[in-house]
């Protein structure tokens, strides 16, 4: 990610420092990881050490410090699909994948998360992957489904 | 358009608006809330688009992309107006025929209609399906009869009157009194009086103050507050507003989760529409009243649903909690008075201006008045979200609109509450849905996630599942909570392994009862209440798991097993070809016997197995009989024996 593309989401937030988790989210959204770059010139812009970006990007679940997969698996663990067996469809997953959440396999072809409900409870058990939503799984379909994924 | 600037304006405005429109003009509404979307709904209203150019009805025809109506069950779900004919789970390909049959024809197409499963009529209108018959839709009504992202169609059904009323015909201190008197209580899960957390802000010496949107709904199974925002986000600006008036602040924050990508567009647009017509900005409609609003995404994180911790999370820090020796509506944001309310509650405020506290208390019970919005899901018929008045009893809820259990099984415990909540058994059903009921049978109303759960589900396993979902979720920042939680995982995990040892449940307690007293937020106060509740009415489960090494409710893979009764067995080959780590041995004719060496417990080979035949057994608590021996195996030599 060039420093120019940082930038521009820097001016975006008028380089407040109230506005770090919103810049790195901006960051997140357009590149998909955090580089750690990219974390460095938001500290010199903003004048915010980077041990306190670090914490941020660590604490909270959208931040990515590591490239992710081709595609990324969202499996949903929320209590309704709980109930209706989504760890049977994790297991699935990850059993096809070989990695496990958080992870991404060395392919760079899946990064598997799971998510605590995507609000989809009505299509419960719900996977996730690229944005499209897939419902009603069960471990089959789930294998189905992955398959179909180059 | 520009700016409004007197309340003649607005009216004017909003005739204007009505006066194009024609009530007889046929509107057709698809809901592309996130899920039916998620079912396919852009695809059916860009269907509806291209059929109403192809057969030249532009002129005669509107479409509207709306918000959620809640029925999320028969998704994508489509009303057409003035009728009010609602059509379930339409396909892109049911697009010709309700074209020519219903908007052409003035006909019904009946396939696509609600079937009352008890009397097998069909049901024609919104209203009348029970599904909403025994609701009170007074805050989500709207989301169907309007455009989400259009301020025009808000204003069509007499959005921002309120604000107009507030703004010109009330002081400040008359809409603090009205929303007092309303007895409005926080929607997100503490319950805490409205009124009086705004006043407390109001009476701070502080001059900038701040009002606040929770929009960072992190239960898992509930999601209103989302379908609010997205469907009609100009009803949460409006309440916003007028809380900012009362209050004296004049600057607001929405914090909404990142999750909620739909949620966030809407709300921004709302902003963005809300400024142009002046009902946000300097001097709104000419009444010398400023405020602004900007949008803060959260970027994940359960805890920043916490008052104080979705304050420092705003200020751009990590959100960790704080202790409240002082509260934050005195001291919250930027060490500033706050208040902080939930979506649901900012959006029954325009409802208490518009039409008085008189109205608003007419529904309810003594202690909770108006009404709440639940999302009822889990092991339901009727997955979706409900609106009902407070003090309608669980039973209603769960039969009446939910339509009960589906596949014939019998109830077990309904959670809610979300995480922090408990669940409540089958005994307890006629239990009123009210604020202080809910805590006095060991759960809360909280955000109002309903998840309801039957005989298959295992409630060791649900507690296990809450506890290591709060473990994960623990800020870190105290002990009682970051390290009393993780051991109450790993116990809990053991015991649903099948690794629980006398003891297990006096440690637990000891543990919950810590969390309880020290934690220092709501999280970790609450955390043990999963176990608490299942402990309360389910001890014998526990029991089950730890003395017998059983799960009653058949569901803890490690204490379970498949097995193939040869008996029911027709060896049809389904099982074996879909069970995905070839565990199952067997042949065309031959019995088929599952290698409980390879078996992992997924379950497949129980679903696939064709109900008639019933061949697959679940069993736990005592050892897989033995396979049948090798020459007993074919099917051939059995029916001679039958016979």
């Amino acid at each position: 990610m060039d420093s120019d593309r940082i930038d521009r989401i820097i001016d975006r937030h008028q380089g407040e420092p109230s506005s770090l988790i919103q810049i790195l989210l901006d960051i997140q959204g357009e590149n998909h990881w955090l580089p750690r770059e990219a974390l460095e010139r938001v500290g010199e812009r903003l004048q915010v050490p980077i041990s306190r970006i670090q914490h941020i990007a660590t604490f909270y679940k959208a931040f990515s410090l590591v490239p992710k997969g081709r595609h990324e698996v969202h499996i949903c663990m929320g209590t309704a699909c709980h109930v209706r067996g989504a760890r049977r469809i994790l297991d699935t997953a990850q059993d096809l994948t070989g990695i496990k959440p958080g992870e991404t396999d060395l392919e760079m072809k899946f990064s598997l998360e799971t998510v605590n409900c995507l609000g989809c409870c009505a299509l419960g058990p719900v996977m996730e992957i690229d944005g499209k939503t897939h419902g009603k799984l069960s471990p089959a379909g789930t294998l189905d489904v992955l398959k179909s994924y180059e | 358009m520009g700016r409004l600037k007197s309340p003649g304006e607005v009216t004017k405005f909003r005739q204007e608006i009505l006066s194009k429109r024609d009530s007889n003009t046929p509107c057709i509404s698809v809901c592309v809330g996130t899920g039916c979307l998620a079912s396919g709904a852009s695809e059916v209203l860009a269907a509806f688009k291209t059929e109403i150019a192809k057969q030249g009805l532009n002129a005669e025809v509107d479409t509207k992309g709306t918000g959620c109506p809640g029925f999320c069950e028969r998704g994508p779900v489509v009303v057409i107006y003035p009728e009010e004919i609602c059509y379930l789970q339409v396909t892109p390909g049911d697009v010709p025929e309700i074209i020519t049959r219903t908007i052409k024809e003035k006909k019904v197409v009946d396939r696509l209609l609600y079937v009352d499963p008890n009397s097998g009529e069909k049901v024609t209108h919104e209203s009348e399906i029970p599904f909403y018959k025994h609701q009170k839709r007074n805050v989500i009504g709207n989301n169907i009869k309007i455009d989400s992202q259009s301020i025009d169609d808000y204003l069509a059904v007499g959005g921002y009157s309120a604000l107009v009323k507030a703004l010109t015909q009330m002081t400040d201190e008359q809409v603090l009194a009205e929303v007092k008197k309303s007895n409005l209580r926080g929607r997100g899960g503490g319950g805490f009086p409205a009124g009086r957390k705004w006043e407390g802000s109001r009476k701070a010496p502080e001059k900038i103050k701040y009002v606040l949107v929770n929009a960072d709904e992190g239960d898992p199974g509930a999601f209103m507050d989302r379908a609010l925002l997205e469907g009609n986000p100009h009803s949460v600006l409006e309440g916003l507003v007028i809380g900012a008036y009362a209050v004296g602040s004049h600057q607001g924050y929405v914090y909404v989760r990142q999750e909620y990508p739909l949620a966030v567009k809407n709300i921004n647009l709302a902003i963005q529409q809300a400024e142009e017509y002046g009902f946000l900005g300097e001097n709104i409609l000419g009444t010398g009243f400023d405020f602004t609003v900007k949008v803060h995404k959260g970027a994940g994180a359960f805890v920043c649903g916490e008052s104080t911790a979705l304050m420092t999370a705003l200020e751009g820090r990590v959100g960790e909690p704080r202790p409240k020796y002082i509260r934050s509506n005195i001291r919250g944001l930027w060490n500033r008075p706050t208040v902080l309310n939930n979506v649901e509650t900012w959006a029954n405020v325009p409802l208490i201006i518009d039409k008085g506290a008189d109205w608003f208390t007419r529904l309810g019970t003594e202690g909770s008045k108006g009404t709440k919005i639940f999302s009822l899901v889990g092991k339901i018929t009727n997955t979706g979200l409900v609106e009902v008045p407070m003090g309608i009893t669980l039973k209603d809820i769960i039969y009446k609109i939910g339509g009960g259990i589906p596949g014939g099984k019998k109830f077990k415990a309904v959670q809610t509450g979300g995480p922090s909540g408990g669940c409540i058994p089958g005994e307890l059903l006629d239990l009123p849905v009210d604020f202080d009921e809910l805590t006095k049978a060991g759960s809360m109303m909280g955000s109002g996630g309903m998840i309801v759960m039957d005989e298959d589900t295992c409630m060791v396993d649900v507690a296990r599942y809450f506890i290591h979902f709060l473990t994960d979720e623990s800020c870190g920042k105290c002990l009682p909570c970051r390290e009393g939680l993780r051991q109450m995982d790993r116990i809990l995990t053991h015991i649903t392994e099948g690794k629980g040892k006398e003891g297990d449940i006096a440690i637990l307690e000891e543990l919950s009862e810590t969390a309880v007293e020290a934690s220092l937020c709501a999280l970790g106060k609450t955390a043990p209440n999963p176990f608490l509740s299942t402990i309360r009415y389910f001890r014998d489960e526990y029991e089950a798991h730890i003395k017998e090494k059983r799960c009653p409710a058949l569901s803890c893979k490690a204490l379970i097993s498949y097995y193939i009764d040869p008996d029911k067995c027709q060896a049809c080959m389904i099982c074996l070809k879909k069970c995905p780590v070839e565990a199952i041995d067997g042949g065309k004719k031959k019995i088929h016997i599952i290698n409980q060496e390879k078996c992992t417990r997924c379950g497949t080979c129980i679903e696939v197995c064709p109900t008639r035949f019933g061949a697959v057994k679940k069993i736990s608590g005592e050892p897989v009989p033995s396979p049948i021996p090798e020459e007993e195996r074919m099917i051939d030599r059995k029916v001679k024996k039958n016979e």
